[in-house]
C-alpha cells in the first residue's frame, strides 16, 4: 500500500511586497484508499499545498519533505511527479488552444504508461467515462478546456482522474462553482475512481457541501499555513455549524 | 479647480518624423488622414522611389526585394497544377479584360511593378452553389524575377474554398484580386512554402459584396522575404470578412503582412486573427493590422488580434494594430496584440498530466498555430500543415 507523507513543509511565494511565507510547517500522511478533507478559510494556504505537491514553479519549498513511498517528490520534475502517481485536479484549469481533448488524453496516457494505449479499447474507455460524467461525445473534438463552462472544466478534470488512474489525487476546490446536479455527477466520478484504483484523496474545500457526497475519513482544518485541528467526519459537521470564526480568532491572537 | 497649464510639455509625435514625407509644415503637403486616402496607381513610375525609410517600407529588408520593386519582371504565363472541380474554372485572360482592376489598385511601387509587367491574368471563377474545393499549385516559377496577376471571382451565391499552394524557387511580385459577389461564401487559402532563397511581394485586393462571406487565410512557412498585404473591403451591406494568418519564421527569414480591413457598408462583421512563431537568430515578422470603419458602416462588429510566440533568442516580432472609426453607431470594435514566450500555466497543466516538458512545448506551439489551421476546412491541407509545422519545430532543435 502506498503512502504520501508531507513533513514540516515550508513554502514561500514572491509577491509585490516581497517574499511571503504561505505554508509554515505542514504535516500530513495519506494512505492509499483514504479520503482526507482539508478545510479552511480563504488564504489559509490550502491551494498552495496542492500546487506545491504538484510542483508548480511559482511556489518555493524552503524546507520539509514530501515522500511517496519513501521517495522524495520535491526532487522530481512536474511530469515525474505525475508519472509517480500524483494527480492534481485544478481549481482553474487552463485553456490550451489548438490541442484537441482526444489528442491530449491519449498523449497523457501514453506518457504515464510509457506506451500508447491500444486504440479501440482506449476510445471505448474514454467514451464510457465521458458518458458517466454526462459529457457529450463532441467534447473529445474540442480543444482542451477552450470555451468550457466552469462545470465542464471540473468534469474534464475528473474525467482525467478516472482515465489516468493515479494513486493519489489532490482535488483543489473541485466543488467551487458547481450547481447541485454537477456536484453530484463529479462526486460520483471521484468515488468511482477511488473504488476502481484504491485512490488516496486529498480533498481541498472551503465548504462542507461536497462532503455530503464524498465522505472523508479524516478532516484537517487549515489556518494560517498549518494544520490547526484534526479529527474525523464529525469535525466537518462542527465546521458547518460554527464556521471558521473560532480558528480565525485564535490566529489573530497568535 | 485644476491648475491651468502654462507650458505644454514636449509631446511625442508633435514633431516631424525623421523618416521623411511627414513634415506637415512643408508647403503643399497634405498628410494622409485615413487609411483609404492612400495614393493608388497601376503604373510603377507613378510611385516615388522606395528608400526603405518610408512608413510603409521601414520594417521591410528592401535591398533583398529591390529586383521585385524596381527590376524588370517576366510577366508571361507559368505552369500550374489544378484539380478538377465541377462549377469552377481556371483560365488565362487578357490584361484588357473587364475583370482586371475590379477589386483594387496598387498602393505601393512593388505592387504597381507587378501590375505594369503582367501579360495575362489567371482567372479562377466559381459558380457552384454546392461547396467545391479548388486547389491550385505552382512550384516552377523559377529564380528569375517575375510578375503574376490572379483574379478569383466567387459568383453570386456560390460556395467554395480556393487554395493556392506556392512552393519551389521564386522571385515573385504579384497581385491577387478577389471578388466575392452577393450571397457567396468563399474561403481563400494562400500557402507560401517557398524555398529558402525565394522572395515574394504580394498584394491581395478583396471586395466582399452584400451578405457575402469571405474567409481569407495566409499561411507562410518558407522563403527568404515574404511580404503579403491583404486589403479587404466589406463593400456590401451585411458582408463578413474573416482574415486569418499563420506564420513560422526561422533564422534569417522575414515574413510580413500588412492587413487592411475596411468596413465600408452597414452591418458588416470583421474578424482578424494572425498567429506567428519565431525561432532562430534574425527571424523577423511584421504584422500591421489597419481597421477602418467608414462613415456609412453603422452596426459594424469588428475585432482584430495578433499573437506571436517567441521560441528563441535573437528574434524580432513587430505587431502594430491601428483602428480608425468614422461613425459612432457601431456594435463593437477592438484590437489585441501580444508577443511572448511560453505560457507557464499551459506547460504546467500538461506536465502535471505526466507529459514531458519537451513534449508539452511541442503541443503548445502546434496547438497555438493549429487554431488557424483548423479554420481551413480541407483535411488534406490541414494534415500537411501540421506535419510542416512539426518539421519547422524540429528544424530549430538541430
Amino acid at each position: 500500500m502506498s503512502v504520501l507523507e508531507i513533513k514540516d513543509l515550508h513554502v514561500t511565494v514572491e509577491t509585490d511586497q516581497g517574499t511571503k511565507e504561505i505554508l509554515k510547517g505542514v504535516d500530513l500522511t495519506i494512505a492509499q484508499g483514504e479520503i482526507h478533507a482539508i478545510m479552511g478559510p480563504n488564504g489559509s494556504g490550502k491551494s498552495t499545498l496542492a500546487y506545491s505537491i504538484a510542483g508548480h514553479p511559482k511556489y518555493h519549498v524552503e524546507s520539509g519533505s514530501v515522500l511517496l513511498d519513501g521517495a522524495e517528490v520535491l526532487e522530481m520534475s512536474v511530469d515525474e511527479r505525475a508519472r509517480a502517481g500524483i494527480f492534481l485536479a485544478m481549481q482553474y484549469p487552463v485553456e490550451i488552444p489548438g490541442v484537441r481533448m482526444a489528442d491530449f488524453l491519449r498523449t497523457a496516457k501514453t506518457a504515464l504508461d510509457g506506451e500508447a494505449p491500444a486504440l479501440r479499447p482506449w476510445i471505448k474507455e474514454v467514451n464510457e467515462a465521458m458518458k458517466s460524467l454526462r459529457m457529450d461525445k463532441t467534447f473529445s473534438e474540442r480543444n482542451v478546456n477552450e470555451g468550457f463552462s466552469g462545470g465542464e472544466k471540473k468534469r474534464h478534470e475528473i474525467l482525467q482522474l478516472e482515465l489516468l488512474k493515479p494513486r493519489f489525487a489532490i482535488l483543489d476546490e473541485t466543488d467551487s462553482g458547481l450547481d447541485v446536479d454537477a456536484l453530484k455527477i463529479v462526486s460520483e466520478g471521484v468515488i468511482r475512481a477511488k473504488e476502481t484504483n484504491d485512490l488516496g484523496i486529498l480533498l481541498i474545500t472551503h465548504y462542507t457541501r461536497i462532503l455530503r457526497y464524498i465522505k472523508p475519513d479524516f478532516v484537517h482544518v487549515f489556518v494560517d499555513g498549518r494544520v490547526a485541528e484534526e479529527g474525523g467526519p464529525e469535525l466537518a459537521e462542527r465546521l458547518e455549524n460554527e464556521g471558521y470564526d473560532r480558528f480565525l480568532a485564535d490566529a489573530s491572537v497568535a | 479647480m485644476s491648475p491651468v497649464a502654462t507650458q505644454t510639455p514636449e509631446q511625442h509625435g508633435a514633431q516631424a518624423h525623421s523618416d521623411g514625407g511627414w513634415d506637415s509644415n512643408a508647403p503643399g503637403y497634405v498628410p494622409v488622414q485615413t487609411r483609404d486616402a492612400r495614393f493608388t496607381s497601376v503604373n510603377h513610375d507613378d510611385f516615388p522611389e522606395v528608400r526603405g525609410i518610408e512608413n510603409d517600407w521601414k520594417l521591410t529588408p528592401v535591398a533583398r526585394v529591390r529586383p521585385l520593386i524596381d527590376g524588370q519582371l517576366d510577366g508571361s504565363p507559368y505552369a500550374y497544377l489544378v484539380n478538377e472541380a465541377t462549377g469552377a474554372s481556371v483560365d488565362w485572360i487578357d490584361r484588357t479584360d473587364a475583370r482586371v482592376g475590379l477589386a483594387g489598385i496598387p498602393e505601393d511601387r512593388g505592387s504597381a511593378n507587378a501590375w505594369t509587367s503582367f501579360e495575362r491574368a489567371l482567372a479562377i471563377t466559381v459558380t457552384s452553389e454546392d461547396h467545391v474545393d479548388l486547389v491550385l499549385s505552382r512550384s516552377q516559377l523559377g529564380d528569375e524575377p517575375r510578375a503574376a496577376h490572379t483574379i478569383i471571382t466567387a459568383k453570386a451565391n456560390s460556395n467554395s474554398t480556393v487554395i493556392i499552394r506556392s512552393s519551389g524557387d521564386a522571385q515573385l511580385a504579384e497581385n491577387v484580386e478577389i471578388v466575392v459577389e452577393s450571397g457567396a461564401t468563399l474561403t481563400v487559402v494562400s500557402v507560401q512554402e517557398w524555398s529558402d532563397p525565394s522572395t515574394q511581394l504580394a498584394s491581395h485586393f478583396v471586395q466582399v459584396g452584400k451578405d457575402a462571406h469571405l474567409r481569407h487565410i495566409v499561411v507562410t512557412l518558407g522563403g527568404s522575404v515574404v511580404r503579403l498585404n491583404p486589403s479587404v473591403h466589406l463593400s456590401g451591406e451585411g458582408a463578413q470578412g474573416e482574415l486569418f494568418g499563420l506564420y513560422f519564421a526561422d533564422a534569417g527569414q522575414h515574413f510580413e503582412q500588412r492587413v487592411y480591413l475596411h468596413h465600408e457598408a452597414a452591418n458588416t462583421i470583421g474578424r482578424v486573427n494572425y498567429k506567428g512563431a519565431l525561432q532562430g537568430v534574425g527571424a523577423h515578422t511584421v504584422w500591421v493590422g489597419d481597421v477602418l470603419i467608414g462613415p456609412k458602416a453603422s452596426g459594424t462588429d469588428s475585432y482584430e488580434q495578433n499573437r506571436n510566440l517567441v521560441l528563441s533568442e535573437g528574434t524580432r516580432a513587430d505587431s502594430i494594430p491601428n483602428l480608425e472609426i468614422e461613425t459612432g453607431d457601431i456594435l463593437g470594435a477592438g484590437h489585441a496584440s501580444a508577443t511572448g514566450r511560453f505560457d507557464d500555466e499551459q506547460l504546467f497543466y500538461l506536465q502535471a498530466r505526466g507529459i514531458t516538458e519537451a513534449e508539452a512545448r511541442r503541443l503548445v506551439v502546434i496547438g497555438f498555430l493549429a487554431e488557424i489551421v483548423q479554420k481551413i476546412g480541407n483535411p488534406e491541407l490541414e494534415s500537411h500543415l501540421h506535419a510542416a509545422i512539426e518539421a519547422e519545430l524540429s528544424g530549430g532543435a538541430q
